[in-house]
This record gives structure tokens, C-alpha cells and sequence, in this order.
């Protein structure tokens, strides 16, 4: 019943002398939230930008099936894969809606693509109301959300969300966390990488914890929330 | 009308049709900078091959002798039709496979492009001038005083404003106009929304180079000698007027081009034409100390 939409297999990724990911394997089932939790500097966005394709690897990321070795990230995307990388990557120079017009990039169908974008603004009202703004004036939280819209108008099977929560308040982060769940209960397997453990292993199927470079523990969501290990590094305590 | 008046006015008339061309040309090297952040020596040697394409193209289609609005648009089009092979062909040959190396080395191989050019055009074209073919019939459409409007400065700003009206919608309002902004601010999330990099960058030498070819025929027609080494000091002032008017943006380069063409008739017709080059630098450098940005410019932090 578990299907794999994502099979990651020792993943190695160099930057000049730096080993940064030494042989991660992991995978993602059709269906699933499933987040990459660590430490900073421990290889979570380097896991995210090989799967896309951003950086060279060793090792094999097969998607849908197919083997995306030497696939260009703008390739890959047309595969349908979406990536909403750490910074959160708005044009700041071109309006809310060219950036959205640019995550459609990929489509031709109009109407299919006015379909999303209805879709989006009910899901990010506050988008809808800035559709003439310059990106680079939008708060971070609305720069966020304006992200995860432009990476759902390519329609993914998968999304790839590099820290959603990052600098933001709490309120917006229970908002944006609420819409990876919605998200995904209309069909889009998401893969998560966070710094936000507790919030982010709540919402995962399932997890992986990554330390430098390595995958070291993985299980349920709720079992990592449990899990001894995971309490005392990443949960501040119980 | 005063002596002086109409004197100042035909050095208007004059400055605004030299400063177009030098805007079209300047456009070239303000958009590949936008993209790659590298100024590309090369781009005054893709104006001089349009200037012969537009040579031979007449020589050989029997239109050097038949002056009109066909024969311009004719050469005009061949003109655009070669530069951007020859600039997409540099892209791909000399700078693509340098993509990842240090911005010096592709700094440094531009200018051995250039030279290349320069050296490959003495050979093929040789080194002697040529005599443009007559374009079009100059003729006074108007007079005021004494001075003059004449058919070749309406025609050579009609032609320009139209190329930046073109190139102003297309940047603002197609798919790939985005496309190209979105490149030129961050090219790895550009590609994550499924836009092939090199494709775009290839666009950008196809109208940056085919401006140039647009610029060659015009100065061709108002200046009817052409040499393998023409694009030298056109190519200097298209490029300062990119830079005075902030290298990277397309208003800026226009901005630059209009004030270099005015301030070089200007200089002309009052002071000494020996000091009109000169004069061109020292705006360089005045804009470099007083605005580094350039006029229409954002600061920055790194540039090349
Ligand atoms: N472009 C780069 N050049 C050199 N080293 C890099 C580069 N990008 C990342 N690294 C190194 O690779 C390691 C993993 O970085 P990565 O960005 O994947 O961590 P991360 O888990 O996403 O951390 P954070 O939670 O802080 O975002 C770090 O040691 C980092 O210094
Ligand atoms: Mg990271």
C-alpha cells in the first residue's frame, strides 16, 4: 500500500573539500508529510537541493520511478516536483503576481492555471490582496506564503518546503502548518525539512533526523515526539 | 531666431539621433551584464559584423544602388539575423562553458573575443574602410531657422524608439520578459520554477546582439564608412553610457545613451570635436565618483 513517490539511496554531496551529506537513504510514500529534522549546518537544505536538483551528488534519487540523475532542476520540476527553497526565493523586484504567473512557468492551461490560482488565494487570502506589490515589500511571513503558492501553481506531486517557519511568529506559523496539512490532504506528498522539530514532527507521517551528514534516527512522527533522543536534542526538554 | 538658437537646436536635433543608437547598442551590454554580471567586450565587435552583414547583404541582393524604406528594412533584418547568430554563438562557445569559473576569466576571455573579432574581421572583410551602401535619400523634412530636420535623424529615431518599445514589452509583459527578470535576480530559483537558464541567457544575446545590428545600419546609413575596427570607440561610449546610466538596468542604459550623444554634440559644436571623446570619459568618471550605481542604478555590493 505504501508506495514510494521519492526514493533518496546514498546520497553524497560535496562542496569543494566539505563532505556535506555522507550517504543519506531515505524515502517518501505517495500521500505522506514526511520532514528532515537536525541541527543547523547538519544537511538538511543540501538533502532538499540535490533531490532538485541544485547541486551535484553521488548515489540515486528516483522519483515517480524514474531516475533523476543528471536531470536539471528545471527539468525535474516538469516531473512534477516543486521546490520552496530556504529564504523562501521571491523575486523581490517583480510583482506578487509575476511571481506567481512564474511558478505556472512550466503550464499552458490557462484556465487549470486561474483554477490554482483561485484555489491559492483561498488559501492565502493575504496574497490575493498584494497581487500588485512589489515581492520585495511583503512581510516574511507573507514572502512564505507567497513561496509555497508559487510552488503549488506547477500542480506537484511532491513539494519540497525548506523551513517554512523560519523567523516567523507564532500565530503565522500555526497558519502555515495548517495549510502543509491541508496541502497535503488534497493529494500532495510534501517533504519537509525544519528546525521547528516539535511543530514539524506533528504534522509528518513520518521523520528523519539528520546529523551531520547522516541519517541517524527515523520512525512515526509521533514516535519521534516520544523518542528520548529526540526530546533532549531537539524538543528542549519534555 | 537667433544665430544661437539655431545653431543649439540642430546640435539637439543631432545629439538625439546619435545618442539613440548609442542607447540601442548600449541596451546590449546593460542586459548581459543584468544576466550574467559580465560586461561583454564582445558585443562592439557583434555591431561591427552587422555592419558589414548589412554591407554584403546589399552588395549581393542588388539593393546598394536602390535607396528606400525596403532596402533599410531589409538590411536591418539581415543585420539582426546575423549579430544574434554571432551572439548567441559567443554565449555558447566562449562564455557557457566558463559558467562556473571565476568572473575574471570570463572578463578576460570577452576581451579575447573581441579581439578575435576585431583580428578575423581585418582578415575576411580587410582592413580598409568601406563605403556604406546609400540606404536611404536624405532630405529636409523641415527647417527652423537654419537649422535642419532631416529624413536620416527622424528615421534613425523612429527606428530606435520602436526596437525599445518592443524590447519595453516584451521584458514587461511576456512569458519570457519574465522569465529574463527572474534569471537576472536569482538564476537557482529561476530554474526551480522550471525556467531553462540557458535558454534565457541565450534570448538575451539574441536581442542584445540584434539591437546592435539594428545600431550598425543606422550609423551605417548617417555615416556610410564601416572598418573592422569600428565598434572600438562606439563600443566605449555605448558601454560608458551604460554604465552612467546604471549598468543593469534598460531605462538607465537608454538615459545613458540620449545624455553621451548629447553631450558629445555639444561638445562638438562648441568646444572642439577633438574633445568629444574625451569628454565622454570624463562623464564616466564623474558618474563613478558622484553615483558608482549609475544614474537609473541600484547600489550594490559586488560588481565585476
Ligand atoms: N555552498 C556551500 N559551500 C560550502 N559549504 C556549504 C555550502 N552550502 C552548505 N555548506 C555546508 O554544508 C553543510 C550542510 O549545510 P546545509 O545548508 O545543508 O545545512 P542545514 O541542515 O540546512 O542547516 P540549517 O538548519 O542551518 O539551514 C554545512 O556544514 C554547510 O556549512
Ligand atoms: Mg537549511
Amino acid at each position: 500500500m505504501a508506495k514510494p513517490i521519492l526514493e533518496v539511496k546514498d546520497l553524497n554531496v560535496f562542496y569543494g573539500g566539505i563532505h556535506a551529506l555522507k550517504g543519506v537513504s531515505f524515502e517518501a510514500n505517495e500521500g505522506e508529510v514526511v520532514s528532515l529534522i537536525g541541527a543547523n549546518g547538519a544537511g538538511k537544505t543540501t538533502t532538499l537541493r540535490a533531490v532538485s536538483g541544485i547541486v551535484p551528488y553521488k548515489g540515486s534519487v528516483t522519483f515517480r520511478g524514474e531516475n533523476l540523475a543528471n536531470c536539471p532542476p528545471h527539468v525535474i520540476v516538469t516531473r512534477g516536483m516543486a521546490h520552496s527553497p530556504e529564504g523562501r526565493g521571491v523575486f523581490p523586484n517583480l510583482t506578487v503576481m509575476e511571481n506567481l504567473e512564474l511558478g505556472a512557468y512550466i503550464r499552458k492551461d490557462k484556465d487549470g492555471i486561474q483554477k490554482d490560482l483561485d484555489h491559492c488565494y483561498e488559501l492565502f487570502p493575504r496574497v490575493k490582496e498584494r497581487l500588485a506589490q512589489k515581492a520585495g515589500t511583503l512581510s516574511g511571513g507573507e514572502q512564505q506564503m507567497l513561496a509555497m503558492c508559487r510552488a503549488l501553481l506547477s500542480r506537484p506531486k511532491l513539494l519540497l518546503l525548506d523551513e517554512p517557519s523560519l523567523g516567523l511568529a507564532p500565530l503565522i506559523i500555526a497558519q502555515i502548518f495548517e495549510i502543509v496539512k491541508k496541502v497535503n490532504s488534497e493529494g500532495t506528498t510534501v517533504l519537509l525539512v525544519e528546525q521547528n522539530a516539535r511543530m514539524a514532527l506533528k504534522v509528518s507521517h513520518r521523520a528523519y533526523v539528520v546529523e551531520t551528514g547522516k541519517i541517524t534516527l527515523s520512525g512515526s512522527g509521533q514516535d519521534l515526539l516520544d523518542d528520548k533522543r529526540v526530546i533532549d536534542s531537539y524538543l528542549g526538554g519534555p | 531666431m537667433s544665430d544661437f538658437t539655431n545653431e543649439l537646436v540642430q546640435h539637439i536635433i543631432n545629439g538625439v539621433s546619435l545618442g539613440s543608437i548609442y542607447a540601442l547598442i548600449a541596451l546590449g551590454y546593460t542586459m548581459v551584464y543584468g544576466i550574467l554580471q559580465l560586461i561583454n567586450f564582445a558585443h562592439s565587435e557583434v555591431y561591427m559584423v552587422g555592419a558589414f552583414t548589412a554591407f554584403y547583404t546589399a552588395r549581393y541582393m542588388g539593393l546598394a544602388d536602390k535607396p528606400g524604406f525596403l532596402t533599410l528594412i531589409t538590411l536591418i533584418v539581415a543585420a539582426m539575423v546575423v549579430c544574434s547568430i554571432i551572439g548567441v554563438s559567443i554565449e555558447r562557445f566562449a562564455y557557457r562553458p566558463l559558467r562556473r569559473a571565476p568572473k575574471l576569466n570570463i572578463l578576460i576571455t570577452a576581451i579575447g573575443v573581441s579581439l578575435l573579432l576585431q583580428y578575423s574581421g581585418q582578415i575576411i572583410f580587410g582592413a580598409d574602410p568601406k563605403v556604406f551602401p546609400n540606404v536611404l535619400d536624405d532630405q529636409t523634412l523641415a527647417t527652423l531657422g537654419t537649422a535642419e530636420l532631416r529624413l536620416f535623424d527622424v528615421t534613425i529615431l523612429g527606428v530606435a524608439v520602436f526596437f525599445m518599445a518592443v524590447l519595453t514589452y516584451m521584458i514587461n509583459y511576456t512569458k519570457t520578459g519574465k522569465a529574463m527578470r527572474a534569471v537576472s535576480t536569482n538564476w537557482t530559483v529561476a530554474s526551480l520554477m522550471g525556467i531553462n537558464v540557458n535558454r534565457i541567457i541565450s534570448m538575451t544575446f539574441i536581442i542584445g546582439s540584434s539591437l546592435a545590428g539594428v545600431a550598425a545600419v543606422l550609423i551605417g546609413m548617417k555615416y556610410p564608412k564601416i572598418d573592422p575596427l569600428m565598434g572600438m570607440i562606439i563600443g566605449m561610449k555605448a558601454f560608458v553610457a551604460a554604465v552612467v546610466g546604471g549598468i543593469g538596468s534598460l531605462g538607465g542604459a537608454v538615459l545613458g545613451g540620449l545624455l553621451i550623444g548629447f553631450a558629445e554634440e555639444m561638445v562638438k559644436g562648441y568646444i572642439s570635436s577633438t574633445y568629444a571623446d574625451a569628454f565622454t570619459f570624463a562623464m564616466l568618471i564623474l558618474v563613478l565618483i558622484f553615483r558608482p550605481a549609475g544614474l537609473l542604478g541600484k547600489p550594490s555590493q559586488e560588481k565585476v
